[in-house]
């Protein structure tokens, strides 16, 4: 099954390859990795989409949090959370193809956010398989490149992920 | 107080009670090394490979239970000792390797001797950092020494490039007195209620079968795992790593258990209907084929590390925790409950286990001819009375070692048993006998090890460090000739050892005794002769049966009931 696992880490250098380190090394899948800065410029947030089962999860999970930089895991099957995804996708757009695109962003609630004469590019935000969808939904335009952001989670209702105490 | 970088290593290492180094010196570490020779409080012995620098620390770690210290250079002093690094790492013991790095200006630029230590040794130790600025030096330090001894030991790696010890830069020092991570707050006291659950469980089986590791010794809980064993009056095993954490000559020991383990052991294991695992790790050379593991048995598992709990075998009752605090609360719950509550069925258990143990499957054919590896290492434990150090290499000798001298002491036993390593043996009996001068040392050991760290005889030399070498030279690298043997039709494909050195005049060379032993009724002579020389490093080369197999075996692939007896 699909997760996306939410890890808090202490902003060091190499926090990243200590998490791509330990993925290779131990033959688990990643899908998609995203790093970035959080509001507490002492820790670093990544959101990673892992597949596996039951037993092959709680290995991930326990191996992540052996990790001495790791401050904090969480699997966000494990609660109820949103999940989303940022795509730009560049499609080439001529003539009468043009309108059909156009219609397309807009049942999907899709932003274009850049237009020349040949193409158009898409900006979409949605979970992983909205977007998936909506590539499906292209049929034969035909697509110049393809940027997804992989999938962010975060947990529903009042509170974060909470940082232990020293 | 101001410090150089240097000089501030130096005293954290007095403030962490250090009183050795292990290591090499080179451009990187000078800075470091004038610090050290400013001083005497700690120690610092010069190894002849960077590879038996990490093993002596590690052989001094596992010996006295503190944590052992290494320094090498950059570059080729560090990847030398990636080896000893690794093999600590896989048997969990604590060392803090400080490896020099080019200065800090130069990283990146592919400057002579310069590799990225960080990013090598990252999937090979618990933890590693770079120190970037002199100011992080004595906080980093103390962090490297917080974990590697704490939780589930492990190496620790700390890289200093050349810049941050610079001796014209001094900052103000004062070691931490405490460090607190929010990111690393290992587990001691395991959770009540599984302990309680776990506890109704064991009191109430009616084969048992108690399971220990190296956690057992790393986490120093030997007399709670005998007060527990003898208390239920339950079988009891060891792993690889495990023997001496109950006193081998009990019977209720059973002895070792796994691939080249006791009939009764592993017998025992796959029937048994209770598993109390202590301190394991399920590890594949003492599962044999995972789908045939303990079939009939409910499984407890206690570990400090929550990632070994249900990764190779699902267990009913996993408690996190150390398992020395966890076993104290254990005890006191089998005494309230009584002890073992179903004495008939232990009874006929027992029955059946003596039937195994009937099997004698540790005998081996006598020669008077020719002399026989198992009773080199019995007449070993005859003249050392059964209480040496004894580490060894890695092949046929080793398991020799391990079924053979029965360990009654935890710590006595010093081998790599994760990740096998050959070259192992020396080095670490040389640190075992630096922290326990007084105490007798015996390295086991083949013909190919041997010559994998044959050059810390210098060492050795140098430090007046008397360890004895029993080698049991059969010609072969008889571990993998056994395999080629049992697997290859007999192909023994570049596993006879050629033009072997003269070992007596090798250790004659570097200053030391030599013996060449060829007739058993030899043995028993020449070992009480060289443990007669108290001051002296005998190597004793026994010339043993070139083709004699480690038995019984679990071949691969089977389960621990499907043993080839001899
Ligand atoms: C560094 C290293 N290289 C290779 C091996 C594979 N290996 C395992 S046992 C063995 C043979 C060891 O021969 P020897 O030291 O003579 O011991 P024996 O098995 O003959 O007792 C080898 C090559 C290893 N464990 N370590
Ligand atoms: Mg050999």
């Amino acid at each position: 099954m699909r997760h996306i696992i939410s890890i808090l880490m202490e902003n060091e250098a190499g926090a990243l390859s200590r998490v791509a380190g330990l993925f290779s090394a131990r033959g688990y899948n990643i899908e998609s990795l995203c790093v970035a800065p959080t509001h507490d410029d002492s820790l670093s947030r990544l959101t990673l989409v892992t597949s596996g089962d039951e037993f092959v999860i709680e290995q991930i999970v326990k191996q992540l949090n052996k990790l001495i930089d790791v401050v904090k895991v969480q699997d966000m099957a494990d609660t109820a959370h949103i999940e989303r995804e940022l795509m730009l996708i560049k499609l080439q757009a001529h003539d009468n193809m043009r309108e059909e695109v156009y219609r397309l962003a807009e049942i999907f609630r899709g932003q274009i956010i850049d237009v020349t004469e040949s193409s158009y590019t898409v900006q979409l935000v949605g979970p992983g398989s909205k977007l998936d969808a909506f590539i499906d939904a292209l049929g034969s335009v035909p697509v110049v490149e393809i940027v997804r952001s992989g999938a962010l989670g975060v947990a529903r209702g009042p509170r974060g992920m909470l940082v232990p105490e020293v | 107080m101001e410090l150089s970088g240097g000089e501030i290593l130096v005293e954290c290492l007095k403030a962490e009670g250090v009183d050795t180094v292990f290591g090499y010196p080179g451009g990187a570490v000078l800075h470091i090394y004038d610090a050290l020779f400013q001083q005497e409080q700690v120690q610092h012995v010069l190894v002849r490979h960077e590879q038996g620098a990490v093993h002596m620390a590690d052989g001094f770690a596992r010996a006295t239970g503190k944590p052992g210290v290494v320094l090498v250079t950059s570059g080729p002093g560090a990847t030398n000792a990636v080896t000893g690094i690794a093999t600590a790492h896989m048997d969990s013991i604590p060392l803090v390797v400080f490896t020099g790095q080019v200065h800090s200006a130069l990283i990146g630029n592919d400057a002579f001797q310069e590799v990225d230590n960080v990013g090598i040794t990252r999937p090979c130790v618990k933890h590693n950092f770079m120190v970037k600025d002199v100011r992080d030096m004595a906080e980093t330090i103390k962090k490297a020494f917080y974990v590697a001894t704490t939780g589930r030991p492990g190496p620790v790696v700390v890289d200093i490039p050349k810049d941050v010890t610079d001796p014209k830069v001094k900052v103000p020092f004062s070691y931490p007195e405490k460090v607190a991570m929010r990111s690393y707050q290992p587990t001691e006291k395991g959770h009540s209620g599984q302990i309680r659950k776990a506890v109704d469980m064991i009191v109430n089986a009616e084969r048992p079968m108690i399971y220990t590791g190296g956690g057992v010794i790393l986490g120093r809980a030997g007399d709670e795992l005998t007060h527990f064993t003898r208390k239920l009056g339950y079988p009891i095993v060891n792993t690889l790593m495990g023997l001496g954490a109950y006193p081998s000559s009990d019977k209720q020991f059973l002895g070792m258990l796994g691939m080249h383990g006791t009939y009764e052991a592993n017998m025992g294991m796959h029937h048994c209907d209770v598993l109390i695992a202590i301190g394991a790790r399920f590890d594949d050379r003492v599962t044999g084929d995972l789908s045939k593991f303990c079939p009939y048995a409910k499984i407890v598992h206690v570990d400090i590390d929550p990632s070994s709990i249900s990764k190779n075998v699902v267990v009913d009752v996993p408690i996190v925790g150390a398992v020395k605090s966890v076993l104290t609360e254990m005890i006191d719950l089998v005494n309230q409950a009584g002890g073992a509550k179903k004495p008939k069925e232990l009874e006929s258990w027992w029955d059946r286990i003596e039937q195994w143990r009937g099997m004698k499957s540790l005998e081996y054919k006598w020669s008077d001819d020719i002399i026989k590896p198992q009773y080199v290492v019995q007449k070993l434990w005859e003249v050392t009375g059964g209480d040496a150090f004894v580490t060894s290499d890695v092949g046929q000798h080793q398991m020799w070692a391990a079924q053979y001298y029965g360990f009654n002491k935890p710590h006595r036993w010093i081998n790599s048993g994760g990740l096998g390593t050959m070259g192992f043996g020396l080095p670490a009996a040389l640190g075992a006998k630096w922290a326990f001068p007084d105490e007798e040392v015996a390295c086991v050991t083949g013909e190919g090890s041997i010559q994998m760290c044959s050059q810390e005889m210098s060492t050795a030399l140098q430090y007046q460090l008397p360890v004895k070498i029993v080698s049991l030279n059969n010609g072969y690298l008889g571990m993998v000739r056994q395999w080629q043997e049992f697997f290859y039709s007999g192909r023994y494909a570049m596993s006879y050892m050629d033009s072997l050195p003269d070992f007596v005049k090798l250790a004659e060379s570097y200053g030391h005794v030599g013996m060449r032993i060829d007739k058993p009724s030899d043995v028993e002579g020449a070992l009480r002769e060289a443990f007669a020389m108290k001051d002296r490093l005998v190597f004793m080369d026994f010339q043993t049966d070139p083709e004699e197999n480690v038995y019984p075996m679990v071949p691969a692939g089977a389960g621990l009931n499907e043993m080839i007896l001899l």
